[in-house]
């Protein structure tokens, strides 16, 4: 029996077949899970088509986090396909090119960075709280905000202000039973990546600082772990982040 | 099955109309997908995804900005298939 025997699983973010949250959705059904995904605007028909890649095609619901009807409307439309969700995997973050100049990036550039790479986890939180009356488990895929990266610039302060958002989640979420977690990836070579400038320095770091080695083409890790947070594996576990990085966060320089 | 350079042409032609509307026969072999085209990057993802499954082969991320020409497309899928 898998691990995610009989879950109902919400997933954002499948994009391409090398997005890290094509390989929770596929790793979930293999764990015996049933999985619903979102997407919206154009990428939807990207979406829709990758999906059938998949052990089993799941639905595609539109979703936009910045789009009130969408977030409003999600729980009722979920429902016409699943009772309850038990689980929501967050994998969204958008930043316009300016926000990845730190110095001359607009408060234009930077809020709409923060609306849909941070605040979009409580969005997506609340908008999926009433399928999850008897709990259930939100991850989201963070990249280490604790320090200032090479060209990540304002998406490095939207991720703080996520591993934030993500904290204060566990304790408004904590008393409904929901736990909120997130994983801390190292670089690994997706669609968003590569519309990150600069993002092979990111891979150079890696390659000289992870003990355990790490392989920017592999999401596997990262996604195993969103699988174990989103399973009853880790029930006592909340406002935690788990380092899935090859060790690169706990090295000296 | 490796199929014809113009069995791919008009199988990809019929992708980049489903996805642009632009008409089949614009969709020529020296035609840039993004100065002669107009197709933007959303758009050539799908066109990608869509040309992966209508001809059996992976097109690899990094790959795809080497792809500046219909004929460039042709001649990956073509190579990618035998």
């Amino acid at each position: 029996m898998g691990i995610l025997e009989g879950k109902k699983l919400l997933v954002t973010g499948v994009l391409m077949d090398s997005s890290i949250a094509f390989h929770v959705a596929k790793l979930a059904q293999q764990e015996g899970a049933e999985v619903i995904l979102t997407s919206f605007g154009r990428t939807m028909k990207i979406t829709k088509a990758i999906a059938r890649r998949l052990p089993t095609a799941p639905e595609v619901l539109e979703l936009d986090v910045a789009n009130r009807e969408d977030l409003d409307s999600l729980a009722e439309r979920a429902r016409e396909h699943v009772d309850r969700l038990d689980g929501v995997l967050h994998s969204i973050g958008f930043a316009p090119p300016g926000a990845f100049d730190f110095m001359e990036g607009t408060w234009e550039d930077v809020s709409t960075t923060l609306h849909i790479s941070a605040y979009s986890l409580k969005s997506l939180a609340a908008a999926a709280l009433p399928l999850m009356p008897e709990g259930g488990s939100v991850v989201g895929l963070t990249f280490d905000a604790k320090f200032a990266w090479p060209v990540y610039d304002w998406m490095g302060v939207a991720k703080a202000a996520f591993e934030s958002t993500n904290r204060y989640l566990a304790r408004d979420l904590g008393p409904k039973g929901v736990r909120c977690n997130l994983v801390a990836a190292g670089p690994i070579r997706t669609t968003a990546a590569r519309s990150i400038p600069g993002f092979e320095q990111f891979e150079e770091v890696w390659d000289r600082r992870a003990p355990l080695g790490w392989d920017v083409g592999d999401p596997v890790p990262a996604a195993r772990a969103c699988a174990a947070l989103l399973s009853d594996w880790f029930p006592a576990t909340t406002g935690e982040i788990v380092h899935v990085d090859g060790g690169v966060h706990a090295m000296g320089q | 099955m490796a199929q014809s350079e113009q069995e791919i042409l008009d199988g990809l032609a019929e992708i980049v109309n489903e996805e642009t509307g632009l008409d089949t026969t614009s969709v020529e072999l020296d035609k840039s997908f993004t100065d002669d085209l107009d197709i933007d990057s959303l758009s050539m993802m799908t066109i990608v995804v869509n040309a992966e499954e209508k001809f059996g082969v992976r097109i690899p991320d990094d790959e795809v900005k080497n792809l500046k020409t219909v004929r460039d497309a042709v001649t990956f899928i073509g190579g990618a298939q035998s």
